[in-house]
């Protein structure tokens, strides 16, 4: 009866993929909050920072990606807390498919929620400063950078899920770890908007990608471990 | 179908089974009994493949965990007291979700087949956080049985269900029981599993105390064997 | 339990010589540094303290893989006691590094990039500790932690090369290639004598200090052990 079962790896990973969207628009839990919580952080900013036309611009890539990380982890968290609460993790790890496809699945997920509210973020910091955010090279690093973030951060909200202190958690183990993204991200965007030199631009790229390949890698070798009793 | 033999599962220091042995035949079907804390769950969990043993083998349908892991979660159905289920999305995309996750492509017939069988298939376009706790837990139910496994563990069924949601459940169950499945199902309560089980195994500190059929339990009633297993 | 062997006793003692003669070559028989003055002495045991610590920070990311590897709950206890030694031994270099920078960059403490990462390291640590906290299932505990600290083990030198993109005012005393580097000088004979016993004086006090940490962790160990026996 249960013979004829082979799921493929891609089918489950798209399986989950298209049940936390599905999900999502019907709520809009997650996005919005981080929507709504990016907007608030940029407005903590502009009245921290007292910023000027010219100070603006060498800021703009770290409000960017304070803003970026803080409302990461709010989706990450969020993601992850879902299946645990229901005790759906459960349900995903009785799949008879290998562990790696629940880590992808919500890998891409939260890649799609967080890249979802960079998009709506960009052109509406673009209005209320007066800038063009809408640039090709910034935009490959946003993609980037929330590659690495989130590869680490998925397996990290898996963690931290699972702890008493939860919530709280996430951003003290993922911040240090993600420094080195978030510091290349920010570099590589500043220097998009400011049209530095390429050569000086290509180093923080090639310091993303190679993070982006290692802890992926890495996470999705570890995933098991961490989601099994 | 289930051999369990000198099972261990240690947290830490704490030991909480000790040496189960522990067997079922195609087709019966096992009321596993026993107070909050005998470490009831914590054994259903290791035959769902959800938790690792310490010590000891585990074979289900002729694989053994923890080693072929996949082909014994190919052969089971788990239904716990959290239903499994998404809240935001319908009955329907539930059960697709999970047919996709297991490896169906063609699951339409399944599904409207399931969905029937648990008594929803008027609701099936409703989304489940719209469901009582009690056809949240049928559609679990029918959730475990997509894939047709041949083996069903159920955990605290009927936590939560009121008198009618429970009598619901009775139906669900005894069509699964009469369909041949082998199912071991653990509860504290005994009233429900009187009716529907072949065998009733109390599991006490960690292992398991006493075992009787249906037809030994004739002579006493279920609650006074309970009780004496529950003091050796 | 065994009481301590005699070896880590004569450890303990050589500890304290070796670090008491280190400390007097250092502060008395180096060479005052022409430019900086006697504050430069400082780095003997800074750069000791710095070595010393991300040398365990990276023992302890093997450690990880060894733990995940053998699920032997003895390497997590390893694990721990490299990473508490390290974490002290770390801060005590920024903390040197701070004393060292005020007369000679004329402030406490700048935010370039060595520096930055540096704490950022430093909270990587702090992080498995706060990790672990929170989990009370042992195994659980040690798993997560061998998780964190293999990825914090892989992303501090990942962050360390960063500080590459950017000019740093951190002085470089090996490579000695940056102009702009405020405070660097070359070391004579006399300084790099000193500079290497100090070296190894903090390799040994790391091992000794380490090797104490890890007996503790073996006595909770058995603490914990016959507080059960105690209970059943």
């Amino acid at each position: 009866m249960a013979d004829h079962l082979s799921p493929s790896l891609l089918r489950a990973i798209f399986a989950i993929v298209w049940k936390d969207l599905r999900a999502e628009f019907r709520s809009f839990e997650l996005v919005s909050a981080m929507l709504v919580f990016s907007l608030l952080v940029i407005l903590i900013f502009n009245f921290a920072l007292e910023l000027d036309i010219k100070t603006r611009q060498s800021v703009t890539a770290g409000v960017l990606w304070s803003t970026f990380a803080f409302a990461g982890t709010l989706g990450l968290n969020r993601s992850m807390a879902i299946e645990k609460d229901r005790g759906s993790l459960d349900g995903l790890l009785l799949a008879p498919v290998d562990r790696s496809a629940i880590y992808f699945g919500k890998f891409i997920s939260n890649l799609t929620f967080m890249t979802l509210v960079e998009i709506i973020v960009l052109p509406i910091y673009s209005i209320l400063y007066n800038t063009n955010l809408f640039q090709p090279g910034l935009l490959m690093v946003i993609l980037l950078g929330s590659i690495g973030y989130t590869a680490v951060g998925t397996l990290l909200a898996a963690m931290s899920v699972q702890t008493r202190t939860r919530d709280v958690l996430l951003p003290i183990l993922l911040f240090p770890v993600a420094f080195s993204v978030l510091l290349a991200a920010v570099k590589a965007s500043g220097g998009f908007l400011n049209n530095s030199e390429l050569t000086d631009i290509l180093l923080p790229i090639n310091l993303l990608i190679a993070y982006d390949i290692i802890f992926i890698a890495v996470s999705f070798m570890v995933f098991d471990t961490v989601v099994e009793e | 179908m289930i051999i369990v033999k000198k099972l261990v599962k240690r947290f830490g220091l704490k030991t909480v089974l000790r040496g189960i042995d522990f067997q079922v035949q195609p087709g019966e079907f096992v009321a596993l009994l026993g107070p909050n804390g005998a470490g009831k769950t914590t054994f259903l969990r290791i035959l769902a493949s959800l938790s690792r043993p310490s010590l000891g083998e585990v074979n289900i349908a002729g694989y053994k965990l923890p080693q072929q892991a996949r082909h014994v979660r190919a052969s089971i159905g788990v239904v716990t007291h959290l239903p499994l289920l998404y809240g935001d999305l319908s009955a329907e995309e539930n059960l697709r979700f999970y047919a996709r996750l297991y490896g169906f492509t063609d699951y339409n017939s399944r599904i409207t087949e399931i969905l029937e069988m648990v008594g929803l298939e008027t609701r099936r376009r409703d989304l489940v956080r719209t469901f009582s706790r009690g056809m949240q837990q049928r559609l679990a139910i029918g959730r475990a049985m997509l894939h047709d496994p041949d083996v069903m563990l159920f955990d605290e069924p009927y936590t939560g269900l009121d008198q009618d949601a429970s009598s619901m459940l009775d139906v669900v169950l005894k069509t699964v029981a009469k369909q041949g499945r082998t199912v071991v199902m653990t509860s504290h309560d005994l009233s429900h599993a009187e009716e529907l089980a072949t065998r009733f195994d109390i599991l006490s500190r960690g292992v398991i105390a006493a075992s009787a059929t249906q037809r030994q339990l004739k002579k006493t009633n279920l609650l006074t064997f309970y009780k004496q297993a529950l003091l050796s | 339990m065994k009481s301590k062997p005699t070896t880590l006793k004569i450890l303990d003692v050589f500890s304290i010589l070796v670090l008491g003669t280190a400390a007097y070559l250092a502060l008395v028989v180096a060479p005052t540094e022409r430019v900086m003055g006697n504050v430069q002495r400082v780095f003997y045991f800074h750069v000791g303290t710095a070595w010393t610590a991300l040398l365990g920070f990276i023992f302890a990311a093997v450690l990880s893989v060894i733990y995940l590897v053998t699920k032997d709950r003895k390497w997590d206890r390893i694990q721990v006691a490299a990473i508490e030694v390290s974490l002290v031994f770390f801060f005590i270099t920024i903390v040197l590094g701070s004393i060292w920078a005020r007369p000679v960059w004329n402030t406490w403490w700048t935010w370039d990039p060595r520096l930055t990462t540096a704490t950022i390291t430093e909270l990587i640590y702090i992080a498995y500790f706060m990790l672990r906290q929170g989990i009370d299932d042992p195994d659980r505990r040690a798993r997560f932690g061998a998780v964190y600290a293999l990825l914090g083990g892989l992303s501090a030198p990942i962050t360390f090369f960063a500080i590459r993109l950017f000019r740093t005012i951190h002085p470089v005393v090996i490579a000695g290639s940056n102009p702009e580097a405020d405070g660097s000088f070359s070391m004579t004979g006399d300084m790099l004598s000193v500079f290497f016993f100090a070296l190894f004086t903090f390799t040994v006090i790391f091992i000794d200090l380490f090797w104490n940490r890890i007996r503790l962790g073996d006595l909770q160990e058995k603490v914990e052990q016959l507080k059960l026996k105690v209970t059943m």
